[in-house]
């Protein structure tokens, strides 16, 4: 930045963007600090409470299995959509009018507003109108995720694997065409395998674009709120209910701004970590040091 | 006029230039000969204004132009890569810089067509440059930098990507169209055939730093020092470490005569280029270096012979066929007044003399 | 090891070629020799990429066949020919060491690892990659690289042939030469038949045996080196090899004489009545400029336009008699103040309709 030529004028296009983020993430942030440390009971009277509140919270056994649902729902999600995603890549048109026809059907559903997904399957998975309840429950299968936790589970998966999936792979597939035409020459002429020109061109060229996949599909997928909020409302029990729902009822359910507000702060600091440790893991992987430069710059 | 003052530039450690002072005048050619990462393009890139040199002054006719962004210099620059506008038509492509500029409609029909003409294009104004070749599409780009009329012309191997063939004529072409203009004109390139054949003045740089700057031919005829010399070659200078001791320049269990006799005796850096090794006597100076063959390439016309001689790898030069085999050993005859003399510390201190009569 | 046989070769990229114009390659008949080092030569567009890419087999010919040996291989894909490809941008596996690299193509067809070890071995120590056995080929520099996906090839001992496709495109001119003269080397050491394709004289002359030249999809001659400077088969060849290229003027030929710029010149070589589309191919390097003419010569007063100094040699350019004419002299030369040209009889060169006309001596 630094060394760019001084021109004062661009202060004045970035100055409202400035303070857009001021006010809707820098000062709802203090904000929440400013809660997360103090008590009250209301009437606007507050003490302070020091860390207290993160303490309760860390303790908590409601917040640790919450967080543990979380990492599962992240860890089937990354390890359903990642490999997913790169097959769907891999299986779409270089050429041809295809292209466009494959890509557009990619990006439908990444289209429809979160909480539309969640009314889409409520409705497809109802026994009585739903494609998918009817189906079912003429196999004779009992589907009802209102009573079953796995059925539950089951069902939000899928739904964010139907919706996401497609951002994975409109990103792997930027990541394919991108590779020259030699490589694949080359590779034929050296006898490698299919699985072997995947393993040694395909995944390398593609570790950019798959690292912005997985950070983005981890951030977001462990910040699910929308569709169990829909579907399962964080049923039956506990057992869809993710950090996010369960900070939404203490917040508002119970009214327990203190500790919400510490419990947003360890969960933002959580998305942070693991964002960061996914980073540092995936850009050491593979490559000696960061992209050297290979033409003048 | 444009001067770099002392320019440096650093990007995290790595230093992309160091301590660049040039001046370059109104109307000439100039061209910055050096390798790949040389610094080539970073020099551009600071004379153009896209980067701010971390020391140093750019100015251009004596004022400072460090706080002046690209966009209020009076720059062009033309890449490497044919950079187009894909939609617009070679036409809008070429009339691009003056619609920015305002200039009004008949004036910019005018010098369209005019440059158009000039580069050879009437006839594609119409088309999109994806349906030109790869020489009408840096032709078109060229087009926009001449209708600019800008004081700088900033050209980073414009020509590298372009057929042999193709490459003869535009270079021909290139700098009596911009010496029109009155404009700097900066002609960044790797090979030191380029140089020469576009005349001019070069500044040859190595690793971030200026090495020598001057008229093209002087600088090729008489480099300052080992750097600029090896990177003004092409075939390789061949060099090999001499003693001096009195008149003679003793190489292995050869000598040649020296032309600098009052030269301290010592250790000394010699340099001779591929076309001054002679296969024959070729005058009554010249001294035998025995040597073998490692391989032979004929041009057509010419020769290069590789070989080594006193354990170093040559290439000699010569007119006409000659098949060699490997292995083969010959007396390859070096003229002590083609010969290039380099200190301890690579300065230059013996040039061959102009007087000299070639083989 | 091969030999290949292009035989009434021809390709259009379009579905129903129609005319001429609709091939990217017209018809070509040739044997290359098993072992020899040939070069594709020619302007982009020229078709020489389509034609390598037929013979390693990334192409399928619209029309003939293509035999290594006595094997039809026009259909064969390019590890059925077992052919190695070296392309204009270095291939390499990133995350592989340069030991690696070299030892895939060998794992690949399932070659045993002490083979593949002793193998690999010896090929780093012929391309002077040892030290650099176990770096990552990420980091390496272009000619590095280029030398790696060239000994990809060359491990595998039996490859049919190499071919490049302007394999030196992105390599700094000093270590094209150090590069170019390695090629020359490996090709002595394995005798492999390679196929250089390039756009660029030097290259294609200093490597090939032979030189294939093409314009416009055509094959407009095959020679050595000095027979592509001697006696260019077509002004094209003359004007395309050479720098400066050949000197090409109106003029007319009768017997043993040519006329050219108003004069009369003895060649000493008599040839058959000809056509009125006379031109005469003269190279720079014969051109020579002197005060006056000896006698014997036939000198022409030449109006210097340009004397390019290029440290080597000057190029001097003006006219004679109204015709465009470029010479090459000495760099310790200059040029006298009012020269008279005098062509070298014995290398004037006479074209009808573009195309060379042999004299009889």
């Amino acid at each position: 930045m630094n060394n760019k030529p001084f021109d004062n004028k661009a202060w004045f296009f970035v100055l409202p963007v400035f303070i857009l983020v001021a006010i809707s993430a820098v000062i709802p942030l203090m904000t929440v600090v400013n809660y997360s440390v103090q008590d009250s009971f209301g009437n606007n009277q507050f003490f302070w409470a020091g860390t207290e509140w993160f303490t309760e919270v860390l303790n908590s056994d409601r917040f640790r299995d919450s967080l543990v649902r979380n990492l599962t729902f992240s860890a089937i999600i990354l390890c359903i959509e990642i490999p997913l995603g790169i097959a769907v890549a891999l299986a779409m048109p270089r050429k041809g009018i295809w292209v466009s026809v494959c890509l557009v059907l990619m990006a439908l559903p990444l289209l429809i507003p979160w909480n539309v997904v969640g009314t889409i399957w409520l409705i497809f998975g109802r026994a009585d109108i739903g494609l998918l309840g009817f189906t079912l429950a003429k196999m004779g299968i009992v589907f009802n995720y209102g009573q079953s936790w796995l059925q539950a589970w089951i069902i939000i998966i899928l739904m964010d694997v139907w919706h996401w999936t497609s951002l994975v792979v409109l990103l792997c597939y930027s990541g394919l065409v991108a590779i020259p035409e030699a490589y694949y020459q080359a590779a034929r002429i050296d006898g490698a395998s299919r699985w072997k020109v995947f393993r040694y061109i395909q995944l390398p060229k593609m570790q950019r674009v798959l690292l912005i996949a997985i950070l983005l599909r981890f951030m977001d997928s462990f910040m699910i709120y929308t569709e169990p909020f829909v579907l399962t409302g964080g049923g039956p029990g506990n057992t869809t209910t993710f950090l996010s729902i369960d900070l939404v009822k203490t917040a508002i359910g119970q009214f327990d701004l203190g500790p919400a507000a510490a419990m947003s702060l360890i969960y933002f600091l959580i998305v942070l970590l693991l964002s960061w440790v996914f980073y540092t893991v995936m850009t050491n992987y593979g490559m000696d040091a960061p992209e050297k430069r290979e033409v003048e710059s | 006029m444009l001067e770099l003052v002392d320019v440096s530039k650093k990007v995290g450690a790595q230093a992309h230039l160091s301590g660049i002072s040039l001046t370059l005048e109104p109307g000439s050619l100039n061209v910055l000969l050096g390798p790949t990462l040389a610094g080539k393009t970073s020099l551009m890139r600071v004379m153009a204004g896209l980067d701010k040199p971390t020391q140093g002054d750019v100015r251009s006719d004596g004022k400072s132009v460090l706080g002046v962004s690209v966009r209020n210099r009076s720059v062009a620059m033309v890449y490497q890569q044919f950079i187009n506008y894909p939609a617009l038509t070679v036409f809008e492509n070429i009339a691009s810089p003056m619609r920015v500029a305002g200039v009004d409609r008949a004036t910019i029909e005018r010098r369209v067509r005019e440059a158009a003409d000039l580069l050879k294009l009437s006839e594609f104004l119409d088309r999109t440059p994806l349906n030109l070749s790869g020489g009408q599409q840096q032709r078109t780009a060229l087009a926009r930098a001449l209708v600019k009329d800008a004081k700088l012309v900033l050209l980073d191997e414009p020509l590298a990507n372009l057929d042999y063939k193709l490459r003869e004529e535009l270079r021909d072409e290139l700098p009596k169209l911009f010496a029109k203009t009155g404009a700097v004109l900066v002609y960044a390139t790797t090979e030191p055939q380029e140089a020469l054949l576009l005349g001019g003045h070069t500044a040859t740089l190595s690793e971030g730093r200026l090495t020598q700057f001057g008229p093209t031919i002087d600088v090729y005829n008489r480099p300052t020092d080992l750097q600029t010399a090896q990177t003004f070659a092409d075939p390789p200078l061949n060099t090999a470490t001499v003693h001096k001791r009195g008149a003679e320049l003793v190489l292995g269990e050869h000598s040649v005569g020296c032309t600098t006799p009052s030269l301290p005796d010592g250790e000394y850096l010699m340099g001779v280029r591929p076309h001054h090794l002679n296969l024959h006597q070729h005058s009554d100076t010249a001294t035998a270096v025995t040597a073998t063959v490692s391989s032979s390439e004929i041009t057509g016309s010419e020769t290069f012979i590789h070989i080594n001689a006193d354990s170093e790898k040559w290439v000699l030069l010569t007119h006409g066929v000659h098949r060699m085999d490997k292995g083969q050993s010959l007396s390859v005859y070096i003229d002590p007044a083609r010969v290039y003399l380099f200190d301890t510390q690579g300065q230059l201190v013996q040039a061959p003399s102009n007087s000299a009569k070639a083989a | 090891m091969a030999q290949i046989t292009l035989d009434q070769l021809a390709h259009s990229y379009l579905p129903n070629p129609q005319n001429d114009a609709d091939y990217a390659l017209k018809r070509i008949d040739y044997v290359w020799e098993d072992g020899g080092a040939y070069a594709l030569l020619g302007p982009s567009g020229c078709g020489k990429t389509t034609l390598l890419n037929i013979i390693s087999g990334l192409l399928t010919p619209s029309g003939g066949h293509v035999k290594f040996d006595e094997h039809n291989v026009t259909h064969l894909s390019p590890e059925q020919r077992n052919i190695a490809q070296v392309f204009q941008f270095p291939v390499i596996y990133d995350t592989m060491t340069v030991a690696e690299n070299l030892a895939f193509p060998l794992l690949n067809r399932g070659i045993e690892r002490s083979e593949v070890d002793k193998r690999v071995g010896e090929m780093l120590e012929t391309l002077d990659l040892t030290a650099k056995a176990r770096r990552r080929a990420h980091g390496l520099s272009a000619d590095e690289k280029q030398k790696i996906s060239l000994g990809r090839g060359l491990v595998r001992y039996d490859v049919n042939a190499i071919l490049f496709d302007e394999p030196l495109t992105v390599i700094d001119p000093h270590m094209k030469w150090q590069l170019r003269t390695k090629l020359k080397e490996l090709h002595e050491q394995f005798s492999h038949t390679m196929i250089y394709v390039t756009h660029d004289q030097t290259e294609a002359l200093t490597f090939a045996d032979k030189v294939v030249v093409m314009y416009e999809g055509e094959v407009v001659q095959i020679g050595t080196p000095e027979e592509l400077f001697d006696e260019p088969a077509h002004t094209f060849v003359g004007y395309f090899i050479g720098s400066p290229g050949m000197n090409i003027l109106p003029g007319g030929v009768d017997g043993s004489t040519v006329n050219v710029a108003g004069k009369q010149i003895n060649v000493g070589k008599r040839y058959p009545k000809t056509g009125t589309n006379i031109e005469i191919g003269i190279r720079p390097e014969f051109v020579k400029l002197t005060e006056s003419a000896a006698s014997g010569e036939v000198g022409m007063p030449m109006t210097v336009h340009s004397v390019e100094d290029i440290g080597r040699y000057k190029i001097v350019r003006g006219d004679v008699g109204g015709h465009e004419l470029g010479a090459v002299i000495n760099e310790s030369d200059s040029v006298p103040a009012n020269p008279v040209a005098v062509f070298d009889p014995a290398r004037i060169n006479v074209y009808e309709d573009s195309h060379l006309v042999r004299g009889q001596i």
